[in-house]
């Protein structure tokens, strides 16, 4: 079912408050990593505003679906939706990074309720979150696991170990996302390690691959809603997205994959967040 | 759980297919046990499960990462998976997934670490494990067991499965020479095993080095020398009173392992022994900072030191030195 006009524009809402938390994290923590957590956020926020059935008093619940940030280092990205949702508190996103906090770059599971694996060291995510979904299959359950790997990750082996697998098993109750947002922490993906043809290479795996806008919720929601549809293959859905979107003096450079923010660049990146939803919800209204 | 595996099973069945028809007659009341191997299901005999649980099973091809951080995921959803490969792809190809995805977040993975030392010889030093026991005891959350024979390893499959976390069980290829012909009645993580006891030196020993120190014992008693034995099959947690009684009462301690003697079993008793504050007579019999030959299994114990003539002459060397029968150490360090 497509997405009302009410709901996209709910969810721009949401995404702004959650970008505007991403950018208050990083100015708390004194740096951060702001260009990947500003690409991946559209995409979380559809998730779980939207697609995820969870439970906000219990993020145990067995039957919820799950979530695994397999780029680890978007933690400060995540961390924002966990304290919107309840799972931590609010306040506590102030002691990001800081000595005795139990957040930290890498969200740590055994730490941070509603993390459902701690990730960092990259590659690994795809083929714990198939073994989630395995684990599903065997106990009969039919919750749905979703992991966002990071552009660069795909470098790792280890990705393709767990797509190799992923597509031998026609394992359809994992979604696979993966957020292309072209840049890497030395510089842009096709110049540090080539990936395209991308979604070749997923295909190649046994993958029913597409590639959507990452900052259009309608685009990734229809993608979503046709990866669930497919019983004959897994799905990966690459989310073409802008490193630092909604900053403007992040947007699109490499360079922010991890920077500091002092209180002159919080103001003018609150300042360029304002614009940037002022625009998109713009946009949704002339639609 | 009434299993009953006997030494005469021991002698038919390798110590791989002595674990595997344990895990299936346990996985047969707990439907949490899960297997998993990565193209070793014959190697590592866990190919019995599959073939009693093929719907509980999961063959990942050649990819040993995959398979742990698969594992992690499936335990973070309540099952137990067992994995299965052999020890020196578990301790070095795959050991960011082991340390990160499992120990890191403590999920109950039991870990089944086959070929361990030099137990297959021949295949060379891309397949012997003789660094394992060092790596893995610095892990922190994670259960390390050595078993020395198929009903030890047995012994250790029901506790893994106890245990709440993660555990690696290091047992050899093939068979092992029986030292439990009568089966064991109480395996405690953390609490080693006295096969032998005797005050003039002690043997403190694990996997097939166990055997090796049994005969050395018998033998050596015959020349009027009490040794004593150890089967330290819990490497971590360590049963350290038990080491600390033994330098105390033997005041001569001899360590032996199918494994480098950096860091291992030899290892870890030497800093109980340095931070106990008393002094001994001290030899790690292992692997002295190479890599191995190739060979027979039987024939590297020996190359190495650790089969039942390389303990004895390490003990009578270790008599040879002569510490104070009093209690007063200060005279001595």
């Amino acid at each position: 079912m497509q997405l009302s006009r009410e709901k996209l524009i709910a969810l721009e809402n949401k995404a702004h408050e959650l970008r505007r938390s991403i950018v208050d994290t990083v100015y708390h923590a004194g740096s951060g990593h702001l260009g990947g957590a500003l690409s991946m956020i559209d995409a979380v926020t559809l998730l779980y505003y939207h697609r995820m059935n969870i439970d906000r008093a219990n993020p145990k619940w067995p039957e919820r679906d799950r979530f695994i940030m397999s780029k680890g280092h978007a933690g400060i990205g995540f961390v924002t939706v966990l304290a919107d949702l309840g799972y931590i508190d609010r306040e506590d996103l102030k002691t990001f990074n800081l000595t005795g906090s139990k957040l930290g770059i890498h969200l740590d599971a055994t730490r941070v309720p509603g993390v459902d694996a701690s990730t960092g060291s990259l590659g690994h995510g795809l083929s714990i979150a198939l073994g989630m979904a395995i684990a599903a299959r065997m106990t009969g359950k039919d919750y749905i696991t979703y992991c966002l790997l990071g552009d660069g990750e795909c470098n790792e082996g280890a990705v393709w170990e767990a797509a190799m697998a992923t597509g031998s098993r026609r394992q359809t109750n994992l979604i696979t996302l993966v957020d292309r947002n072209h840049a890497m922490l030395d510089g842009n993906t096709e110049d540090v390690m080539k990936l395209e043809p991308f979604q070749d290479k997923w295909t190649a795996f046994g993958f029913h691959a597409q590639t959507v806008n990452g900052h259009d919720f309608a685009a990734i929601d229809r993608a979503i809603g046709e990866a669930l549809a497919r019983k004959d293959k897994p799905s990966c859905i690459i989310l073409d997205t802008v490193k630092g979107a909604g900053v403007d003096f992040a947007a699109g450079d490499f360079r922010w994959h991890y920077g500091a923010i002092n209180e002159e660049l919080a103001a003018k990146a609150n300042e360029s967040l304002e614009k940037y939803h002022r625009e998109r919800v713009a946009a949704l209204e002339g639609a | 759980m009434g299993i009953a595996y006997t030494s005469l099973d021991t002698t038919k069945l390798s110590t791989a297919e002595v674990y595997a028809h344990t895990l299936c007659e346990i996985a047969q009341e707990d439907p949490r046990i899960v297997t998993l191997t990565a193209d070793l299901a014959k190697s590592t005999k866990i190919g019995v499960f599959q073939e009693k649980f093929p719907e509980r099973f999961v063959n990942l091809g050649i990819a040993e990462q995959n398979m742990f951080g698969i594992a992690a995921g499936m335990a973070a959803c309540g099952l137990i998976p067992f994995t299965c490969t052999f020890a020196i792809f578990n301790s070095c190809r795959a050991l960011d997934q082991v340390h990160t995805d499992i120990c890191y977040q403590n999920l109950n993975v039991k870990m089944i670490a086959s070929h361990a030392g030099t137990s297959f010889g021949q295949a060379g030093s891309t397949h012997h494990a003789t660094e394992d026991i060092a790596i893995m005891r610095t892990m922190a959350n994670l259960v390390v067991l050595v078993p020395a024979d198929g009903q030890e390893a047995a012994a250790a499959v029901r506790a893994a499965i106890e245990h709440q976390g993660p555990v690696y069980i290091r047992i050899n290829r093939g068979f092992d020479q029986v030292v439990y012909p009568q089966g064991i009645e109480d395996f405690q993580i953390g609490k080693a095993n006295l096969l032998k006891d005797g005050s003039d030196l002690c043997f403190i020993v694990c996997g097939s080095a166990v055997f090796s120190a049994l005969q050395a014992a018998r033998e050596l008693e015959a020349e009027g020398i009490k040794a004593r034995v150890l089967d330290m099959h819990s490497i971590k947690p360590l049963d350290k009173e038990t080491i600390r009684k033994a330098v105390h009462d033997t005041r001569r301690i001899i360590t032996a392992e199918d494994h480098t003697v950096v860091g291992g079993l030899g290892g870890a008793v030497a800093e109980v022994i340095a931070e106990s504050g008393m002094g001994c007579a001290f030899r790690r019999l292992g692997i002295q900072d190479t890599f191995s030959p190739i060979g027979y299994h039987e024939d590297l114990m020996s190359i190495h030191g650790i089969d039942t003539n390389g303990l004895i002459t390490a003990a009578r060397e270790a008599l040879k030195m002569d510490f104070e029968e009093d209690d007063d150490w200060a005279d001595e360090v």
